[in-house]
């Protein structure tokens, strides 16, 4: 895009006494001669999300701890519905209880009911330090992409494995095969994180039009609770309201890897058609989440004061 | 009105010390004291609040339909099966009923205290602290959300419809009046559990989350029958953390149902007691937490 402002700029002896700041028309990092390699750059920001979130050791406690006690209380639950009902949803006993805590691990991980860097985003948008990230020499979703993806690589290992390992000491749940389906498992917890962020990424964005996106938070942290199948697996919910919720996007942050893990795609094509319909929806919601982006920066006003 | 506030319990310190007999009066008047302040910095909150309408309408719609997805879920399993656990489905919405309008009520008035952790932390309590007033009514009472009502409302509907369904049940006088009387002692328990889990803050700032596994946790434990639970599991409730009593032991008794095996029946009334040696334990524990309290050096 070419610098309309610098131009006008350079024509006149002094510049426009007043004229609104287009963050389109500041000379970008490059222009200014300022090169860092990306590659290195956002290696760098996800880093420092890893190290940021480690940083928090008692609180990371506490919430596995708390993943534990929700695990356990659900897990019971599943056991008495499943009692009534073997088979119920295709699921056996074994394979519900082992959805119950992979729903505890993949809670932050894949921003089931939060992404956990949106409210801070909202902030820097309602008070105006988002001008500082616009002039930062990286693109915005691409460094809060790589500050999340830090931070999932961190609760996986915090918040993911510790409630498993406890769940699978009390509970004797199904476990995948071998070692090729664990990675399959992992692979598609990696794109359901990536389905996660680029959600919560677009929520965020709502701040720049509304100010306050506590209502837009609140709505997706409504349909992530209900439709990610955080509370009961999505092939338990009846007729037309299963089909929709299995197609979803928030399918793709538990639904989708649970059944990976538990091998319902088993290992040819049924886990490509799965990958691909996760990837679908972070194609989707990612370019969507530029375009909000783009149409922000277009017509920001920074706030401040 | 800061004037007044700041001026009355000093006088009333004053008066206290000419009367000889502390014990009681005291209890009573430093009851007066904190009910008096929790009043006023919640009235403060809800006028603040109500000066956008519309969008305090909204938030208590959305928190009641947080809440009623909660209650979907149960629909959606006895849409599979006839009960769950032996329990039908007019008993489980009225065991989810009684502790969910527990807890409404324990949110909407204590609910503020999962903050504790933060004021410990960026030392913002010492404002508190400076006010001549009770500390623990100003924390509890700061940041009231009236949309919390929401959660209230959701429990209050499920309680009201399992009761219209329950029709096994023979109401006599005394399980008419062991309802209402289960809601306020159940609220009461959940509150002195918050009071403690804020209390920890003091001494483990980040560790906020474990109460929440007491609270939701135990809310969410408590909307199910106790007999699909491990026993250990529940032997836990009701002699560690006595969230049982909050709705299990005289919910059971109210259908007709058996106590859990090893507690004695008499327990379905013990409810009020319990609370009360809640709220003691609780005033312990917040009196050596504030002590302990230091402020934060930077």
């Amino acid at each position: 895009m070419p610098p309309e402002g610098d131009g006008k700029s350079a024509r006149g002896s002094r510049p426009a006494p007043t004229r609104v700041v287009r963050f389109a028309a500041l000379p970008s990092a490059a222009e200014r001669g300022f090169t860092v390699p990306r590659p290195r750059l956002y290696a760098t920001v996800a880093a420092g999300g890893f190290r940021r979130h480690a940083t928090y050791r008692v609180a990371t406690a506490a919430g596995v701890f708390t993943n534990s006690v929700f695990g356990l209380v659900l897990s019971y639950t599943y056991i008495a519905l499943w009692d009534e009902r073997p088979r119920l949803g295709g699921y056996s006993v074994d394979d519900a209880l082992a959805y119950v805590w992979i729903g505890q691990a993949l809670l932050t991980v894949c921003g089931l009911m939060g992404g956990g860097f949106e409210t801070e985003l909202m902030e820097r948008v309602r008070t105006g330090d988002i001008a500082v990230d616009l002039h930062r020499p990286a693109d915005l979703q691409a460094w809060w992409l790589a500050a999340n993806a830090g931070r999932c690589a961190f609760q996986l290992l915090g918040r993911g494995a510790a409630p498993m390992v406890i769940g699978a000491l009390v509970f004797d749940f199904t476990l995948p095969d071998g070692p090729g389906r664990w990675a399959a498992f992992l692979l598609s917890v990696a794109l359901g994180s990536l389905v996660g962020f680029a959600l919560w990424y677009l929520v965020a964005m709502s701040a720049f039009w509304l100010l306050d996106g506590q209502g837009v938070a609140q709505a997706a942290w409504l349909c992530g609770m209900f439709f990610s199948g955080m509370l009961l697996p999505l092939n338990v919910f009846p007729g037309a309201l299963g089909d929709l919720a299995r197609v979803l996007p928030w399918a793709s942050l538990l639904q989708v890897p649970a059944d990976v893990y538990l091998g319902r795609y088993g290992d040819g094509g049924g886990l490509v058609g799965a990958y691909a319909f996760q990837g679908c929806w972070a194609l989707v919601l990612l370019a969507a989440g530029r375009a909000a982006q783009a149409a922000a920066t277009r017509k920001v006003v920074v706030q401040g004061g | 009105m800061a004037e007044r506030t700041a001026a009355e319990p000093v006088a009333r310190r004053e008066g206290a010390a000419g009367v000889a007999g502390p014990g009681r009066a005291r209890l009573v008047r430093r009851g007066g004291e904190s009910w008096r302040t929790y009043r006023m910095v919640a009235g403060m909150w809800i006028r603040s609040t109500m000066t956008y309408r519309s969008s305090f309408a909204l938030t208590l719609f959305s928190s009641f339909c947080v809440t009623f997805f909660d209650f979907v879920v149960i629909l959606l399993m006895f849409g599979h099966v006839e009960g769950i656990g032996g329990f039908a489905f007019a008993e489980v919405a009225f065991l989810y009923g009684t502790a969910g309008t527990s807890f409404g009520l324990a949110d909407l008035t204590t609910g503020s205290l999962q903050r504790m952790g933060r004021r410990v932390r960026d030392g913002s309590l010492d404002t508190f602290l400076l006010r001549p007033a009770p500390l623990l009514a100003q924390v509890a009472a700061d940041g009231f959300a009236l949309r919390r009502l929401g959660r209230l409302t959701q429990g209050l509907v499920v309680l009201v419809w399992g009761l219209l369904l329950l029709d096994g049940v023979t109401w006599t006088p005394l399980k008419v009046l062991l309802v209402p009387v289960t809601v306020v002692c159940g609220a009461v328990i959940f509150m002195a559990v918050m009071v403690v889990g804020a209390s920890a803050q003091f001494w483990i700032q980040d560790a906020a989350e474990v109460t929440n596994s007491f609270t939701y946790g135990g809310n969410t434990l408590l909307q199910y029958p106790p007999t699909i639970f491990a026993q250990e599991l529940v032997r836990g409730v009701v002699y560690v953390v006595p969230l049982a009593f909050v709705s299990w032991l005289p919910a059971l008794y109210v259908l007709g149902r058996p106590a859990p095996a090893g507690v004695p029946s008499w327990a379905a009334f013990a409810s009020p007691a319990v609370a009360l040696v809640c709220c003691g334990l609780a005033g312990l524990v917040w009196r050596a937490g504030v002590r302990s309290y230091r402020s934060t050096g930077s």
